[in-house]
């Protein structure tokens, strides 16, 4: 299996840490990490937190908020002012540059602008941090070549970055994230610079990835989508802080902090502008709807919502506008509905909690 | 038997030809010597040493700053003490190899430091030791621009070297001068501002088509 290829067990890939037999839950570790950039700027205040073993990871919050300066803690491209990052325990700020090299190749990581350099040849890309590493050539060209299978290149082997696609040049760089084994991959905005669809086969592949290999896998990314569709957990930072972590289905049915609803309002389905500018408090006099709001926050409705129980509401409820999404198992989303005034019936609140559907308001006469 | 005309320009070609190659090799060697030490050891650079740095940095610039010519006459000392002698080809390679050194060693610098920042970050990602990031990273990527500063340097090489007749080194800039100034043979002045027309463009084009071959970024 390409997996358990020579190279992982090349003494020369190994660092001084060993492995646990039964390793611990808990990957990476941040203790009270504080950056400050010379000129002053602080852009992490004490965080703390732990990355799950095996899992993927998602960090997200706005520019600036210091998600890059976190990420980059982990292999020591940028230097916490104060506080300590352990991976498997061990202190990365503490190792020197022989055990910090060592440590960089356990970690592999994937950039935006895919850094690939520009005067090596795809195969010499993906080859090239073996070679430094001192592996004889004809393990190197084994290697190179089970990876460009791995992510679909390996037609492209003789080509120079420059005649790429984006999708393809960042598939070059995970192949060559991926060449020394690693147990944890970084990625910061790693989809960032690609279309849909490409993003969509480049996570299918992370996800492959990560269910295969087993690694943890830490990214970024600007986009919810990214997270919705692959993390299990999501970190939203906020001014160098933390607002809030937890399993994404929890996170994003329930926000807590205003940061963190500010980043979800895209993806969620909020009331259309037409309706918002005809809504009113009260229900008019004669006739009109209520708009409801039924709110799917993976708690609230966690085997889903029987279409009889919309229609008790009353027998000609319409759906207006919405959607589901089902997120590791728990729906969540919103669905709007309108129901005439005169045929609502009160059984709202028995068969709803409050939590669970809403009036947002009333139109006159017809949606 | 005072030799022919023929045989006075292939010898003055010989001596342009040495004086021109001799010092651009050695120029380009202690140039990228030059230009990978300003670039390792400057402040954000792999090896930082600032004062080191800043100490290299004025020594270059005094030598780019001072006229060729006078750059001549001042290492006469130095030169007697290289090649046992201030005269001839050989003494005007010495102040003409410390004059490109110089002017190498910044256009070398200019195109290391073009190298993009981020491909450096990703070597440190990926486990590179600081030597392999000198040696894989920033010498390929900025291959192009090295070769390029090559061809800057053969053609102001060229230009200098008709200088260097002032200590008798020969070469076709002092053959131009010699009769065409002094003697009023504008005939072989004009021969020879040919013969450097289709050496500069020549070497011009050559240097074009090498910098096109190591060039992959498009
Ligand atoms: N090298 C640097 N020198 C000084 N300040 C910096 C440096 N790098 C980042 N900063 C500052 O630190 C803060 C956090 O930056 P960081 O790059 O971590 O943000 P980010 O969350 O990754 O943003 P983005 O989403 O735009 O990538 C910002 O205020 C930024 O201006
Ligand atoms: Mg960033």
């Amino acid at each position: 299996m390409l997996w358990k290829s020579a190279i992982a067990r090349d003494d020369r890939l190994r660092t001084p840490i060993q492995e646990d037999p039964e390793p611990a839950l808990n990957h990476i570790v941040f203790e009270r990490i504080q950056k400050i950039y010379p000129g002053g700027v602080q852009a992490l205040h004490e965080v703390s937190f732990e990355i799950r073993r095996g899992g993927i990871f998602g960090i997200i919050g706005r520019s600036g908020a210091g998600k890059s300066t976190l990420l980059r803690a982990i292999n020591m491209l940028e230097r916490p002012s104060a506080g300590r990052v352990l991976v498997d325990d061990i202190d990365v700020g503490a190792l020197a540059e022989p055990d910090l090299v060592a440590l960089r190749r356990r970690i592999g990581m994937i950039f935006q602008h895919f850094n690939l350099l520009s005067a090596k040849t795809v195969r010499e890309n993906v080859g090239l941090p073996l070679k430094v590493a001192g592996v004889p050539a004809p393990e190197v060209r084994r290697r190179v070549e089970d990876l460009l299978d791995l992510v679909g290149l390996a037609d492209k082997a003789d080509v120079y970055p420059s005649k790429l696609s984006g999708g393809q040049k960042q598939r070059v760089g995970i192949a060559r994230a991926l060449v020394h084994n690693p147990e944890i991959l970084l990625c910061d905005e790693a989809t960032s610079a690609l279309d849909p669809e490409t993003t969509h086969s480049i996570l299918d592949l992370l996800r492959d990835i990560n269910a295969k290999l087993g690694l943890t896998v830490v990214l970024i990314t600007h986009d919810m989508a990214v997270i919705r569709a692959i993390c299990d957990e999501v970190l939203v930072l906020d001014g160098g802080r933390i607002v809030e972590q937890g399993e994404v289905w929890q996170v994003f049915g329930s926000p807590q902090g205003d940061a963190t609803r500010a980043l979800l309002r895209p993806m969620q389905h909020g009331l259309p502008a037409d309706l918002a500018a005809r809504l009113l408090p009260e229900p008019p006099k004669h006739g009109g709807h209520a708009v409801l709001a039924l709110r799917f926050t993976g708690e609230t409705h966690p085997g889903g919502v029987s279409l009889a129980s919309v229609l008790a509401l009353a027998p000609d409820a319409k759906l207006l506008h919405g959607g589901i999404d089902r997120i590791q198992g728990h729906a969540q989303g919103d669905l709007l509905l309108a129901v005439p005034v005169a045929a609502m019936r009160s059984a709202v609140g028995a068969r709803f909690s409050p939590d669970a559907l809403k009036v947002l308001g009333y139109v006159a006469n017809d949606v | 038997m005072s030799p022919t005309m023929s045989e006075r320009y292939l010898r003055a070609f010989t001596e342009t030809m040495t004086m021109v190659s001799v010092s651009v090799a050695i120029a380009i060697a202690f140039g990228l010597i030059f230009a990978v030490t300003l670039v390792a050891t400057a402040p954000d650079g792999l090896y930082p040493k600032p004062k080191f740095n800043k100490a290299v940095s004025v020594v270059v610039n005094v030598f780019r700053a001072i006229p060729f010519i006078i750059l001549l006459v001042a290492l006469l000392p130095f030169t007697r003490f290289l090649v046992g002698t201030t005269l001839g080809t050989w003494a005007a390679v010495v102040p003409l190899s410390i004059h490109l050194i110089a002017f190498y060693t910044r256009i070398a610098q200019v195109s290391l430091n073009e190298v993009d920042h981020g491909l450096i970050e990703a070597a440190h990602a990926m486990g590179f030791r600081r030597w392999h990031i000198v040696r894989h990273v920033l010498l390929p990527e900025a291959l192009p621009g090295i070769v390029g500063g090559m061809t800057v340097c053969v053609i102001a090489m060229i230009n200098s070297s008709a200088m260097a007749g002032a200590v008798g080194a020969g070469g076709l800039g002092d053959l131009a001068i010699r009769y065409g100034y002094e003697r009023y043979e504008t005939q072989v002045l004009f021969e020879i501002i040919v013969i450097l027309v289709v050496l500069v463009t020549t070497v011009q084009f050559g240097g074009e088509w090498l910098s096109r071959r190591v060039n992959h970024r498009r």
